[in-house]
């Protein structure tokens, strides 16, 4: 089992005859995913990497039975793209598509309310379930399968994380970046409760940032509901304040945002948090260790 | 990207939102003849930053004839502010705003924003007028009111309303202040803003409700449709090394350390200013090379980072995805020999290719230490900028 894709996961890429698309089309292929269509408007009919070519969603999941999606549309349409896919009802729409206007994001958002699919990103890595399928830009190979569920804001940075994971013998369940806008689909929640309920994960690393109320949201939600151990990393203890966020914005939310505050939540919430990000994938082995499910997860 | 005050105004005023009339000046006669021109008793002479907290450092004066135009207009022009928001080197005033003065009744706070937890424009309200919001956030939290803004519909009628009899404007300018609110939502979406700010909004005496400052702050990732926005953009507000940066679609961050970092992704690179504090270090930039760099992008990067004085080493630390470390490697090696580096780099790469970009660095003969892990990179360069 693992969370949200698995090898029986339907694929379409859309946007799939641009290079970027192309690139990666190639390397999920090689990967094991199963990639049954792609989307180009005006491009239906044609074949690309053995790939057919649709139109539209609703074509391309009527022809192939799709039940996922992955975007990589140029940022102006990526947001119709997004609400193309939810229309046509596939269960996972995946936004790899990075610098997506805020306002459009907003609309898609509102469209969305009361839709079946689930929607990850905008501007994140994807999701992959090692060795069965890979929606997304991560380096596959760095990923082993196994019990640990990782959840992350930021890309480089989660194949970081993963990369110290395998290193030591760690495999993972899922690995799901969430994508580091400020109005996204899956939210850490999500994907907490998806990892609480899945019987292959035993415990998740969730890699946080500065900025918005989201992780001290998950750490409340983990000590209310998890019950397999969580350990996290916040990027940008150092950066300095005022540089970056509107500061209206750190109003709403109450006032937090920084580094401190929300680790000093996650570890209030039972969360263990790294010190360092050289040191993510030790802090979590040592939880591993404390709570006896060192041997369970030791994978290779 | 921010604009100026008066630029704020020029768009407000194209959406019928109401302002104080006033005209926009370069030199002291400019100053003098737009005074002239507005015909008011009182004016307002206003420095044009992009900063904050102008008022307090003698950025914003009211004259009450024309000779005192003249003299604020000579004082504040080519001064150097410094506020709160410009950093200690502050920042020197090439415009002034001249408006026309107003009987100003009462001050407020009206502001729109990103709400992240609703995924939705949300509008502010206060009372405490003239206050920065975060001041009153935090005293008198209950003094702040809210309404979530349905794209679908915008802010509707009564939620303006309620927002005005909340912070107790007083009925005779309700219509008004409704007509402000709605105009100013109808800018923020139209317009793409990040954050749209009235502090303050007053209400007059002669019944008018006006905006007394605007700070709106654009979406940057929405400019491509905003053609007319990115005309307001004044390159003298901003770092040099950023506009240099964002030529070539690196995302650059100046600091005030002294270790220059080169990295792929925003997260990595802000771990990576980490874990050198972490080492006593201390960074004296954030740069993400984004994820698909070439050759040229690193050596632009380097540029950029050794046009720093500051910069005593640099630390590239790289987690190849998308990103090839061989590609990487050829790129800092091709920049080390353009810029002649004489200072220490450390490099730390994995991910694709790996071994073929750790062979390229060993192979070229210059003086890069490699690193095993971001940890030990970190430590190296502290070490490395510590000795020199």
């Amino acid at each position: 089992m693992s969370v949200f894709i698995n090898k029986d996961t339907k694929v379409l890429v859309q946007g799939i005859t641009g290079s970027t698309a192309l690139f990666h089309t190639k390397q999920m292929l090689e990967y094991g995913t199963k990639i049954v269509g792609g989307v180009t408007p005006k491009k239906g009919g044609t074949e690309v990497e053995g790939v057919p070519v649709f139109n539209t969603v609703a074509d391309a999941v009527n022809e192939t039975g799709a039940n996922a999606s992955v975007i990589y549309v140029p940022a102006p349409f990526a947001a119709d793209a997004i609400m193309e896919a939810v229309d046509a009802e596939l269960d996972l729409v995946i936004c790899i598509t990075e610098h997506i206007p805020v306002m459009d994001m907003v609309k898609v958002k509102r469209y969305m309310e009361g839709k079946k699919t689930r929607l990850v990103g905008p501007n994140c890595p994807g999701v992959i379930t090692p060795e069965e399928c890979k929606i997304g830009i991560m380096p596959g190979y760095i990923h082993k399968k196994g019990h640990i569920g990782v959840v992350s804001r930021s890309g480089t940075l989660t194949y970081e994380a993963v990369h110290q994971l395998s290193e030591n013998g760690f495999g993972q369940s899922t690995a799901v970046g969430i994508g580091g806008d400020p109005v996204n689909g899956t939210d850490f929640i999500d994907a907490l409760k998806a990892f609480n309920e899945d019987p292959e994960t035993e415990a998740v690393m969730m890699i946080g940032e500065i900025g918005g109320t989201a992780e001290e949201e998950a750490a409340e939600w983990v000590k209310a509901n998890m019950t397999k151990p969580v350990v996290g990393f916040i990027g940008g203890a150092t950066a300095p304040p005022g540089k970056r966020m509107g500061h209206a914005g750190a109003i709403i939310s109450g006032g937090k945002g920084t580094a401190d505050e929300k680790i000093k939540t996650m570890n209030a919430c039972g969360i263990q948090v790294a010190e360092t990000p050289s040191v993510m994938g030790e802090t979590l082995i040592n939880v591993l260790k404390d709570k006896g499910l060192y041997d369970k997860c030791k994978t290779h | 990207m921010n604009i100026h005050e008066y630029q704020g105004k020029e768009i407000l005023r194209s959406y019928g939102v109401a302002v104080p009339n006033g005209k926009v000046a370069y030199t002291v006669d400019e100053a003098v003849e737009a005074a002239e021109h507005l015909g008011s008793t009182v004016s307002v002479v206003k420095a044009q930053i992009h900063a904050g907290g102008r008022g307090k450092a003698g950025g914003v004066k009211v004259a009450k004839n024309i000779d005192e135009v003249r003299t604020y207009a000579d004082e504040i022009l080519g001064k150097t502010l410094v506020t709160h928001q410009t950093g200690p080197e502050g920042k020197e005033v090439k415009r002034l705003l001249i408006e026309e003065g107003c009987d100003i009744q009462k001050e407020y706070y009206v502001g729109l924003v990103l709400d992240r937890a609703t995924s939705r424009v949300t509008m502010m309200a206060s009372e405490e007028g003239g206050t920065e919001i975060e001041e009153v956030a935090e005293k008198t939290p209950e003094k702040i009111f809210k309404e979530v803004i349905d794209p679908v519909t915008g802010l509707l009628p009564y939620q303006a309303r309620r927002l005005a009899f909340n912070i107790n404007i007083p009925a005779e300018y309700l219509s008004k202040a409704v007509k402000f609110m709605m105009g100013l939502y109808q800018v923020f979406v139209e317009k793409d803003c990040s954050i749209a700010e009235i502090n303050p909004l007053v209400t007059t005496g002669d019944g008018d409700v006006l905006a007394l400052d605007a700070k709106l702050n654009f979406d940057d990732n929405a400019l491509f449709r905003q053609k007319d926005i990115v005309e307001y953009r004044d390159l003298d507000e901003e770092d040099e090394k950023e506009i240099e940066a964002s030529k070539y679609d690196l995302s650059y961050i100046a600091l005030d350390g002294n270790i220059g970092c080169m990295v792929n992704g925003a997260g990595l690179a802000m771990a990576t200013m980490d874990i050198i504090k972490h080492y006593n270090g201390d960074p004296a930039n954030f740069l993400d090379v984004g994820g698909g760099a070439t050759a040229e992008k690193v050596t632009e990067a380097f540029k950029i980072i050794l046009s720093d004085d500051n910069v005593k080493g640099i630390f590239v630390n790289i987690f190849g995805g998308i990103m090839k470390c061989d590609v990487i490697a050829e790129g800092v090696v091709q920049a080390t020999k353009e810029v002649g580096l004489t200072i220490p780099l450390v490099v730390r790469l994995e991910g694709t290719n790996v071994d073929a970009g750790k062979k390229i660095l060993a192979d070229s003969g210059l003086n890069i230490t490699p690193a095993e892990s971001m940890a030990d990179g970190a430590e190296k360069i502290v070490g490395l900028v510590n000795e020199a």
